[in-house]
């Protein structure tokens, strides 16, 4: 009997559909990995400069974790802020930058971190993208930029202040 | 066999009947496919990847020659309307051809006049991964049309309509299962073996029964706990030790064996895996009845090099001592030309020779073919280590040929590469799914070797000799999988200048090339409709051949632009 109770909410959280929308504006942001996994995400925890983190969304009432589709991961990173273009200034909270984590070309979603450049490359077929220009494509084979995601500080804590701008993944094509 | 039973092999299968995306603008009758004609394709046929269960990549057809291959022209092309590596042979069975995509689309079509029979598109999940985008082709039995796909699942399609018969899904593709081979079918079974080896996935070979799509039975890479080899990796390493899949098995029917050439372990650096890590970068031999594993052979033990031995061994009877060995030939990615027996009790090492400058391997045991390293050369942990050939091998999945007449084998080899892997000190934390590679990325580079005046070769190699008897060679980097003729001929194309090339099989003279609309990685076949030979190729550069583009552009400080998209190409002779 005990053990039937914890499986069955199991199940009803595997389907909560909560969990894989896309990411609302007033979600917060949390860890996705690590010690601090499902834990806010402090301005403060962001050093200017990098390292990337990444980041889930949650519904800030039901504290709802949107961790049921990869293509609501995150990447977070501190910029200079005299240093991004126009729209990416615009969505960017005290110089803090967010794009879908997820590759355009073909859905990797591991990334290495080029500090000198502010940009980012994908290890699976190499595009590159300027995290400073709305992560235009500077090299590699995806077709197009990385979805921006526009952020808001509340009480220190990062936060979303409206959807993706554009779909995020690969497109199959054809 | 319960649904139970079933989900718990981890197989869930879906019976989809009707049609799926047709778009028929031409019709065509079509020839059943028995295990007897795949046992003997017919020679005006290429009805399984490599064109025959030995792996020759050899067409008996004999109209284009030496002589006259400079009259050779296009006669239909085919956009097939995606991007990405297109390695799939145009397959023909009397007069229609199939041939496959990335992104997962089957294309039919008469393949004397190019109209489009039917084309198929797998409707392929939002949150997909793909390392690598493509698809190696299909398999034939009956009137169906079988294809492994990149998520994981196996369909069977009406060859005369492209409806979805029977879709079974083999694995979650989201803990980094795909499938990028065509299968293998005998004895009533489509036979598959998995990819993912980067992403941490245990891997295996599977068969299901053709007529449903139902499990037969599945063989793990990686023995588990019991198993024999099991001792080999330590702790739990063996969950996540990789061992890919990539290419489909040859098939000896005499022995009722299959061979299946088997990827690297992960993480890459070996001595986060202490251990021989069977059966990675190995040769298995699978009875096709019941997946029992009736032999191997390893290689290189404890793989640090990302030297996965995709290819599948070539069948080669070749004389040896004054005796006929019933061979498997093997050029590897560890750039050894590796020559064993198979017998009915397992493989046997029999000899084996470097065919690109080896900077590894000290020695081979003389009886056992296991090599000693030179740990120098070997990457590991926490530290950077250059070695040659780099981490693409001498040779990569592209297969190589073997021409009956001349008793040469033709090897597409990459000469002169070197790669640089730093270890990371710990691997990051294995999560499904995700890169799992063990390396500090931004630190791997490519080389090459001082004074190197080339990279591509085409090598030719008597069989009965063991020697080397001619080399061509391209100045940049060999992607060409090989086809060779009854006429004398070898075809690939492989290189970054578009071009689909033609020697002369005994000589090694470059006779004929042709630009084409991209970089050509696919396989090449032939065929004959009417009396009239053809030849058939995809074009559309990507995955490897690219990646490895980028990194000698890298190294190189050039920007080579390869355009991308894929085209049917089918030549014949001009009148
Ligand atoms: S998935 Fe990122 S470059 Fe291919």
């Amino acid at each position: 009997m005990g053990l039937a109770l914890p499986l069955a909410g199991l199940v009803a959280a595997q389907d909560d559909p909560r969990r894989k929308a896309r990411p609302q504006p007033n979600d917060r942001l949390v860890f996705a990995r690590g010690d601090r996994q499902g834990q806010p995400i402090m301005l403060a925890d962001l050093p200017a400069g990098g390292p990337l983190l990444t980041a889930y969304p949650m519904d800030p009432t039901a504290k709802v974790v949107r961790d049921d589709s990869r293509l609501n991961q995150i990447l977070l990173v501190r910029l200079d802020p005299s240093r991004l273009n126009g729209d990416t200034r615009e969505r960017a909270a005290d110089g803090v930058v967010a794009y879908s984590a997820v590759c355009t070309h073909t859905g990797c979603d591991t990334w290495d971190w080029q500090p000198e450049s502010s940009t980012i490359k994908c290890p699976c077929h190499f595009s590159e993208f300027d995290l400073k220009e709305s992560a235009r494509v500077m090299n590699g084979p995806a077709p197009r930029r990385l979805p921006a995601l526009p952020l808001k500080v509340v009480d220190g804590a990062l936060a979303v202040a409206g959807g993706f701008v554009g779909r995020p993944g690969f497109e199959a094509g054809g | 066999m319960s649904a139970k039973k079933l989900a718990s092999l981890g197989f869930v299968i879906l019976v989809a009947l009707g049609p799926a995306m047709l778009n028929a603008q031409s019709t065509v009758s079509y020839t059943s496919v028995t295990e007897q004609r795949l046992l003997n394709p017919e020679p005006q046929n290429w009805l399984m990847y490599r064109g025959s269960f030995n792996g020759w990549g050899y067409s008996p057809l004999d109209q284009v020659t030496p002589a006259n291959v400079k009259k050779l022209v296009p006669v239909w092309t085919f956009s097939t309307g995606v991007n990405e590596g297109h390695q799939s042979p145009p397959i023909v069975n009397n007069g229609v051809m199939f041939v496959t995509t990335p992104q997962q689309q089957v294309i039919a079509l008469n393949a004397k006049t190019g109209d489009l029979i039917w084309r198929y598109k797998k409707d392929l999940p939002e949150d997909l991964l793909q390392l690598h985008p493509t698809n190696r082709g299909v398999a034939l039995l009956g009137d169906r049309v079988y294809m492994a796909t990149v998520d994981a699942h196996v369909i069977a399609l009406d060859a005369r309509t492209g409806a979805v018969v029977w879709d079974t899904t083999v694995e979650d593709y989201k803990k980094g299962y795909y499938f990028t081979l065509a299968p293998l079918i005998a004895k009533g079974k489509v036979m598959v073996g998995t990819s993912g080896g980067e992403l941490g996935i245990r891997g295996y070979i599977a068969a299901l029964d053709a007529a449903d799509g139902k499990p037969a039975w599945k063989t793990y890479t990686i023995p588990g706990p019991g198993e024999p080899g099991h001792d080999t990796w330590p702790g739990e390493t063996w969950k996540t030790g990789g061992v890919s899949v990539w290419l489909t098995a040859h098939y000896d029917p005499d022995l009722n064996l299959s061979f299946w050439g088997t990827g690297n372990a992960a993480p890459w650096m070996g001595d986060m895996r202490p251990g021989d890590n069977l059966y990675s970068s190995s040769v298995l031999a699978l009875d096709v009845d019941t997946g029992k594993i009736r032999g191997y052979h390893q290689y290189h033990w404890n793989d640090s090099w990302d030297w996965d031995e995709v290819s599948t061994p070539l069948l080669i009877d070749f004389p040896k001592d004054g005796r006929t060995v019933k061979g498997l030939v093997h050029p590897g990615r560890n750039g050894y030309l590796w020559r064993l027996e198979r017998r009915a009790d397992g493989i046997k090492f029999v000899d084996a020779r470097p065919f690109v400058t080896q900077e590894v391997f000290t020695k081979l045991d003389p009886v056992t073919g296991r090599p000693s390293y030179n740990e120098e050369r070997k990457p590991r942990a926490g530290a950077s280590v250059t070695f040659c050939p780099g981490l693409w091998g001498g040779k990569d999945w592209t297969p190589a040929s073997y021409n009956p007449k001349t008793k040469y084998l033709y090897i597409p080899a990459n000469e002169n590469l070197c790669s640089t892997l730093v270890g990371q000190a710990k691997p990051d934390p294995y999560e499904p799914g995700k890169l799992y590679l063990g390396i500090d990325r931004p630190k791997t580079t490519m080389s090459w070797r001082q004074g190197a005046s080339h990279i591509g070769e085409l090598q030719a190699w008597d069989m009965t000799t063991g020697q080397r008897v001619w080399t061509h060679k391209f100045p940049f980097q060999n992607w060409g999988p090989i086809l060779t003729t009854g006429g004398g001929l070898v075809f690939l194309g492989g290189t970054n200048d578009r071009n689909f090339w033609a020697f002369d099989a005994k000589t090694g003279a470059e006779l004929w090339k042709f630009k084409t609309n991209s970089g050509i990685t696919g396989v090449p076949s032939s065929f004959a409709i009417d009396g009239v030979q053809y030849i058939a190729v995809q074009s559309g550069w990507g995955v490897d051949a690219q990646r490895m583009q980028a990194r000698l552009d890298t190294f190189r400080g050039t920007k080579t632009e390869v355009p991308q998209g894929g085209v049917i190409w089918v030549f014949a002779l001009k009148d």
